[in-house]
């Protein structure tokens, strides 16, 4: 997250100083709100709507919103979570009039219970050792920052990842690891029980590395096939 | 307590990452990742994948968007 306030020169605002300067009606400060939040948010509307094009209709929304809703932003929570928390909302509406809605208070599916490593990769009950690893995970060569076309196809890896995800694990990881929003922020944004979240992120996150490892072994098994 | 075997200790990163294993259980966490070589790059990866997940390339508005709604704020301010 740190990296969007790079684009300028000054660092970012803090909230108190942001939110008085948009009440003052700061254009660099808008500019500089909506340069620096829209592609986070551009990603996640895409996660609650049918195409592109409405995705960017709802950040479009949202902004709208945001400026007319500005004098009634309280500061109990960022400027930034208030900003996605209108998102969320924009998007859900737009979601379900394009029929895709996203069961969020419903109890757990099967894709959020079982056991996140396959249970093969453990030694069964008939062994001395049930549940240690048969074979331990290998290293992953993970590129250095000057491979930058190794590190390009590892995140290649990790959107395609995402793309298999069930909504509402793709949501909770984009917020919490792509987008950098804290437990609680995303808890309170997804109107989520903290146990939820957890969930959630932790499916996600185990299918996600599972695909890297996948990806791992087949980058090796080519290398060493020749 | 038990020990956690690996096939426990896999579903309890988010929780461990996230600091809200509770105290017992987090010393089992520990005492398991000092002993086994296979879980330890376990979570390394799962640190991996956040780390990956947190450097995904920004997306951007089109500059048409950013226009229009630049132009909505000034016209909030004659209301």
């Amino acid at each position: 997250m740190g990296i969007e306030a790079g684009e300028g020169e000054q660092p970012f605002p803090p909230d108190s100083e942001l939110v008085a300067r948009l009440r003052g009606r700061d254009e660099t400060a808008f500019v500089l709100m909506v340069g620096s939040w829209s592609g986070g948010l551009l990603r996640l509307a895409r996660h609650f709507v049918s195409t592109n094009d409405s995705a960017a209709e709802v950040v479009q929304d949202t902004w709208l919103a945001v400026i007319h809703g500005l004098d009634s932003f309280e500061g109990r929570s960022s400027l930034k979570t208030w900003v996605c928390r209108i998102l969320v909302n924009t998007a859900k509406r737009r979601g379900v009039r394009e029929g895709r809605t996203i069961p969020w208070s419903s109890l757990p599916v099967a894709q959020d219970q079982g056991p996140t490593v396959d249970p093969a990769r453990f030694l069964g009950p008939e062994s001395e050792d049930p549940g240690h690893w048969r074979v331990f995970p290998q290293p992953w060569p993970m590129p250095s920052p000057e491979q930058e076309a190794v590190a390009k196809e590892t995140r290649a890896v990790v959107e395609e990842a995402l793309t298999h995800l069930p909504d509402r694990q793709r949501i909770v990881i984009t917020l919490r690891d792509v987008e950098g929003y804290n437990a609680e922020e995303v808890c309170s944004i997804l109107e989520l029980s903290a146990a939820n979240q957890r969930v959630l992120l932790h499916r996600a996150r185990a299918f996600v590395r599972g695909r890297l490892e996948e990806y791992f072994a087949g980058a090796k098994a080519a290398a060493d096939g020749g | 307590m038990p020990e956690l075997s690996c096939a426990e200790l896999v579903e309890l990163v988010t929780d461990f990452l996230e600091g809200t294993l509770d105290p017992g259980t987090r010393d089992r966490f520990y005492s398991h990742l000092a002993m086994c070589e296979g879980c330890g790059p376990y979570v390394d990866q799962m640190r991996m994948t956040v780390r990956t997940l947190g450097d995904l390339p920004e997306e951007s508005v089109p500059a048409e968007v950013r226009d229009a709604l630049l132009a909505a704020f000034r016209e909030g301010e004659t209301r």
